[in-house]
């Protein structure tokens, strides 16, 4: 059998072409529904997320005012709203929906290699929601121990959930990996073997080498999630001893003996660490191409910007001790993971300086997508600094279990990858609705949110500076945090309801828009990528109409000296390009 | 182009159609040999780490060692012959033959063979009084032993839907690809099984 390239087994007539509504919207195997399936339920469990926050914020801003939920609550709050963001809405919807919209539009291929698969992927995807949505049905409630999940205490009575709650989440998250992995090994596949002809690899958008990175992270991080689990459940449920060691639950020594929780903790955080860049690298990608679209300036570096999207992806796996040093290690290992933490940093400054300088000096449109990918770079900064401060070791250990640390893993994996996803968002509507949004309301969202952010995260470094502790249900009487430290709290809450509520803009503006919203162009933006240029909008299924795209150029031919528009779209062969006439 | 060569190329310098004719894959194989081998990186990532987890818990106090039953270098050799009929299979289909179909099926059978003998193992073990929580060398015995068989039990899913192809007449040539990545996970899964029973021997 000689080998024929996929791209070239080009049949139209052997996609499956859905046949009925339930086909078509239900048992879809076509990448976009799916990507609207996958991203409509990560934002759905993001908003459930979402208000746990509020609620907890409720109690700390204001402990003797309400009464809306005690110890145990907020710590089940606590643990699903970090679970749930981290795992089932960051990573769905920047994976699951954002990956399956773009890889195959971007790439200028029909559908992924494995429709089939790919349904699957969100019907597992879709049962470990439930699943997980389920513990907040059984008795005892969800689990309250916290999102890392550290044994022994996720299991011991005392500790919320500890029956069916923690179960559930274990089994949920086994789901979830199973689901990704179908995901992963579509994307891969794909982005490998099934682009379109004269698409070379650093022809594709930095959007498209994000994804991939970050696919290749996951199905190599999230083995460690499933192998934690899998002990873990085996701990739980049949009595052996693999993470937990001989202990006494309420005046009774249980049957476990010698286990080492220690070594959940390395497994959790092997996987845990990279699914920060899980997060993270898609984001970059996103962002560089809404960077550079606006600005109408080719993305600065792009070599350097790849390979730093490489070189994060490998130091992500040297790093994830630094997440332990209260656990207690040898001080030679800390000194090594506080170095290759710094190192990892070099590549993400770069990347930082290369977003600035796609903007140095570009013919910048102030779109709603530009407002948040800028806003981006701002609270990317932030978060990454006090990560400096936070790799270090003596630094770490004062301010690890203190508010300092809630303020930056919020502003560098909470607010940062969230502004892409709404800059993202914003973009591509046209192209995935064949809307045009409302610009003023999108900007009002973006100034809400992006002021209202600062206003919530920034005085949690004061606070953690102070010492204030997190994890705490309420403060109480310390001697060392002085009272004004609950005032900053108020405001904080305050700050926090107004976001909270201001995101209601953002649903009124896509849900209005949809039906009333100007009829958007087929390119709207004026962007050189491949997903612009398919002949409908939104696409339909197969993407191309009758043939497949030819790729002449990479995906970032903005203001191209002597053309005559401003882009040259990656599909457009120099022969076809409009020159300016001399004349002028 | 090599794959350094193409992520140092510099994109904005060319334009054209870089490639000949056709759209080009990244590595001249189909798809699903691809997605596999990214599949098999990923699963020995599940055992390696299984692996780790091992020697870090033997180290600690409780610690006792359990010499592993001699049934298993048996099982060993039946999984041996079921990736060696695999090996025999796939070469029949290379070389054009008719006749894969008794191969084929041998090969497993001797894997269903094989995961019989381990549970035989797995009861003997429990008649001597070794469960699962008995003590950790137990409890890492009868999770990777186990894992490994439902490793084995999704490769049969894939063969048992090859074979039932075959059996109803099609020609062994449209399933050459089916028996060429069933014949790689079957080494992969041979290989696997002797660096567990290496880890598990090692007390």
């Amino acid at each position: 059998m000689a080998y024929v390239p996929l791209a070239d087994q080009d049949n139209e007539a052997d996609l499956h072409h859905p046949h009925s509504w339930v086909t078509k919207y239900v048992w879809s195997q076509d990448h976009k529904v799916i990507a609207i399936q996958y991203g409509g339920t990560a934002i759905l469990v993001g908003i459930a997320a979402l208000m746990l926050s509020l609620l907890m914020r409720m109690q700390l801003g204001f402990p003797e005012t309400f009464d809306l939920i005690d110890p145990n609550a907020y710590y089940q709050s606590v643990t699903m709203h970090g679970m749930i963001m981290v795992v089932y809405m960051l990573t769905a919807l920047l994976l699951g929906g954002f990956g399956n919209y773009m890889v195959p539009l971007m790439i200028g291929a029909r559908d992924m290699v494995f429709p089939f698969l790919n349904m699957l992927s969100f019907w597992f995807y879709l049962a470990s929601v439930l699943i997980l949505m389920a513990s907040f049905l059984v008795g005892g409630g969800p689990t309250g121990a916290g999102w890392t999940l550290y044994p022994p205490q996720a299991t011991l009575a005392g500790t919320p959930g500890h029956d069916m709650g923690i179960i559930l989440m274990l089994m949920s998250l086994a789901v979830f990996v199973v689901a990704f992995t179908m995901g992963g090994l579509n994307y891969v596949t794909t982005i490998l073997q099934n682009r379109a002809r004269g698409m070379t690899l650093m022809r594709m958008p930095l959007t498209v080498w994000g994804i991939f990175v970050a696919t290749v992270l996951g199905l190599f991080a999230f083995p460690a999630l499933l192998v934690s689990v899998i002990m873990m459940t085996f701990d739980t449920l049949l009595g052996t001893s693999f993470f937990m060691p001989a202990i006494i639950e309420s005046g009774t020594a249980l049957d476990h003996n010698g286990g080492s929780p220690v070594l959940f903790q390395h497994l959790f955080w092997f996987f845990g660490h990279p699914e920060v860049y899980i997060v993270a690298l898609p984001a970059f990608g996103l962002v560089s191409d809404v960077l550079s679209t606006h600005a109408r300036k080719n993305i600065f570096g792009y070599r350097m910007m790849v390979w730093a999207i490489i070189a994060i992806g490998g130091l992500s796996f040297i790093v994830w001790a630094h997440h332990m040093y209260v656990s207690g290690m040898n001080p030679y290992f800390g000194f090594f993971f506080a170095t290759t933490t710094l190192i990892i940093a070099v590549p993400t400054a770069l990347k930082v300086y290369n977003w600035v300088l796609t903007l140095w000096e570009g013919d910048i449109r102030l779109n709603a997508p530009m407002y948040f990918a800028i806003g981006f770079i701002f609270t990317f900064i932030h978060g990454g600094l006090t990560g400096l401060f936070l790799g270090n070791v003596v630094i770490d250990l004062p301010l690890s279990d203190t508010y300092f640390v809630v303020a930056h893993f919020h502003m560098v994996m909470g607010v940062s990858p969230v502004l892409v996803i709404f800059a993202s968002l914003y973009h591509w509507y046209p192209k995935m609705s064949g809307r045009m949004y409302h610009e003023g309301l999108a900007k009002l969202h973006f100034w809400i949110t992006f002021l209202g952010t600062y206003a919530i995260y920034l005085p949690m470094h004061y606070l953690g500076f102070l010492g204030v502790p997190r994890r705490y249900y309420a403060l109480g009487q310390t001697d060392f945090i002085p009272e004004s430290a609950q005032d900053l709290n108020a405001g904080i809450t305050i700050a926090a309801l107004i976001v909270g509520s201001a995101q209601i803009l953002f649903f009124i503006n896509i849900l209005w828009s949809l039906r009333n919203g100007k009829k958007a162009e087929s390119n709207p933006w004026g962007a050189a990528s491949l997903e612009w240029q398919t002949p409908d909008t939104p696409p339909i299924h197969g993407n191309w109409g009758k043939e497949l795209p030819t790729v002449y150029r990479w995906a970032y031919d903005y203001s191209v000296p002597g053309a005559k528009e401003d882009f040259i779209p990656q599909n457009m062969a120099d022969a076809d390009v409009e020159m300016e006439s001399k004349s002028d | 182009m090599s794959l350094f060569k193409q992520i140092t190329d510099k994109p904005w310098e060319r334009t054209g159609i870089i490639g000949g004719l056709r759209a080009e894959g990244t590595f001249s194989a189909p798809p699903e040999k691809v997605a596999l081998v990214f599949f098999l990186v990923a699963a020995s990532i599940v055992f390696s780490l299984f692996g780790v987890s091992y020697v870090i818990r033997m180290e600690l106090p409780d610690w006792v060692p359990v010499s592993e039953p001699s049934q298993l270098w048996f099982n060993t050799a039946l999984l041996v012959v079921s990736s060696f009929l695999f090996q025999r299979s796939k070469a029949a289909v290379s070389a054009g033959k008719k006749s894969v179909k008794s191969t084929f099926a041998a090969g497993g059978i001797f894997a269903i063979l094989f995961i019989a003998a381990q549970m035989v193992t797995w009861q003997n073990l429990q008649a001597q009084g070794l469960f699962m929580t008995s003590n950790p060398a137990n409890s890492f015995y009868y999770l990777l032993t186990g894992l490994h068989a439902l490793h084995i039990l999704g490769g049969l899913w894939v063969w048992s839907k090859s074979l039932l192809r075959l059996l109803s007449g099609a020609k062994p040539e449209e399933l050459r690809l089916s028996i060429e990545l069933c014949t790689v996970y079957w080494h992969f899964l041979l290989i696997v099984w002797i660096a567990v029973f290496a880890v598990l021997s090692n007390t």
